[in-house]
């Protein structure tokens, strides 16, 4: 078990895909990581060294936002829309998509699970 | 698709004639425009603008966080009431 930016403990992965586990690290930023650290994308993660784990962390600390960092500014973003008003704020808010799909079917995603609607009445002919 | 940089930000010509030249007086009033897809630029920063929404003026006042969006993102054109039956 291994520990890098905080609470994160990828293990007996190679290191391109351990690394994933980190929020705001994909494949290809994982790939990068390594490749500035000088370490092989396919070492695994316990037969890193000291001197290579040091190098990744401190490639990610010097270039990269990852976990809480990312996720406050994620959510800094989504506050500064709403307080605008602007029409993304304004989907931001009450829960709806906000690039302009379709929501009279599915747009699940944003909408949650499925609320029923007692006594719909059925069209009479 | 993003729009060509060559161009640069699409601007109502007479929206910003007309900002300008409050700017310039230093006078404030409120302008009301028809040009939704007007991108917001930092002269207008502290004018109220009022926005057309296919209905009536809806007034905008921009702040510093607003620049760069465009005017229309601020005057909704749909009102929505809410279900029939949904409580409020």
């Amino acid at each position: 078990m291994a520990r890098i930016v905080g609470v994160d403990i990828p293990n007996n992965k190679r290191g391109e895909i351990a690394l994933t586990y980190i929020y705001g690290i994909g494949r290809s930023l994982s790939q990068s990581i390594l490749a500035q650290a000088g370490v092989d994308k396919n070492l695994k993660v316990q037969e890193w060294n000291d001197d290579q784990f040091a190098a990744i962390r401190t490639v990610i600390g010097d270039n990269y936002k990852v976990e809480g960092e990312l996720r406050s500014e994620t959510q800094m973003n989504i506050k500064r829309l709403m307080d605008i008003g602007c029409y993304r704020g304004i989907r931001h808010r009450i829960g709806l998509p906000l690039r302009g799909q379709s929501t009279k079917n599915n747009a699940r995603t944003r909408k949650g699970k499925r609320k029923t609607v007692a006594n719909k009445k059925k069209a009479t002919k | 698709m993003s729009r060509s940089l060559k161009k640069g930000p699409f601007i109502a010509y007479k929206l910003e004639r007309k900002v300008l030249a409050m700017n310039e007086t230093t006078k404030k009033s409120v302008i009301k425009t028809w040009a939704r897809a007007s991108v917001i630029s930092p002269d207008f920063v502290g004018h109220t603008i009022a926005v057309h929404n296919g209905n009536k003026f809806i007034p905008v006042y921009v702040t510093e966080n607003m620049v760069g969006h465009k005017l229309g993102e601020f005057a909704p054109t749909r009102t929505f009431r809410g279900h029939a039956g949904n409580k409020r």
